[in-house]
């Protein structure tokens, strides 16, 4: 099982902060992974309609679309950072 | 050896400049930045989210890094997280060095990739009940691309 996070309005518009899935093996990148996730629900493919404006880490590592997903333990979906 | 602290409580950066400047006679400048919640078009309150899984260790690579790239540099690195209201502080940033051009830097450096580099995200809440979530601006990816 892999642990989905979520922040920010992420998290709103999905409207949970975390959940637990089972990746399918047949996901062998981010992109793919976001492909899949906005088909669980309609407020999954809200978040995830404008790719542009997400951000991913993959076991607490800024990832790209491209970056494999090997066996991951965390995956966080966030928008842009804004802080300092 | 720049230190790093999250918390959601103030700080003081007169006291944490003297903390790190004590007993240094090597030192030649000090650079302290203060980032502020500023009060635009009626804002009430501003609400920082964190990772806090990753945020630590991503405020440490970002203290790393800078301390590779200036290696005269010592530091300090204060990031709050929670509801913030107007006027109260969100960041310090101190930098010391011999020379001042080292700490000037550093100190851009370390405000510039914890713009774009560390994960918080800012909510704005609004008099009339009304709130939003910070965009994040080009204008900050362009200051953190100079260092690239």
């Amino acid at each position: 099982m892999t642990t989905l996070l979520y922040f920010a309005w992420v998290r709103e518009t999905i409207g949970v902060d975390t959940e637990s899935l089972a990746l399918p093996a047949t996901l062998t990148t981010v992109a793919d992974l976001l492909d899949w996730l906005a088909l669980r629900s309609p407020g999954h493919a809200a978040a995830l309609a404008n790719r542009a404006r997400i951000r991913v880490a993959v076991d607490q590592a800024f990832a790209t679309p491209q970056t494999a997903l090997a066996t991951p333990r965390e995956i966080a979906i966030f928008p842009p950072v804004t802080g300092g | 050896m720049i230190a790093i602290r999250l918390q959601p409580g103030p700080f003081d950066a007169a006291a944490e400049q003297a903390a790190l400047l004590a007993g240094r006679t090597d030192l030649g400048a000090a650079v302290a930045f203060t980032g502020l919640v500023r009060a635009d078009d009626g804002l009430i309150a501003l609400t920082l989210e964190h990772y806090p899984a990753m945020t630590l260790a991503q405020m440490q690579a970002i203290a790393h890094e800078a301390a590779a790239r200036w290696p005269g540099v010592v530091g300090c690195i204060i990031h709050r997280h929670g509801r913030l209201l107007p006027g109260e502080a969100i960041v310090l940033v101190i930098t010391a060095s011999p020379h001042r051009a080292d700490a000037f830097a550093a100190a851009q450096f370390l405000m510039d990739w914890l713009k774009t580099q560390a994960p918080f995200w800012k909510r704005e809440e609004w008099a009339d009940g009304s709130s939003r979530w910070v965009e994040a601006k080009a204008s900050d990816n362009d200051a953190a691309a100079r260092w690239a």
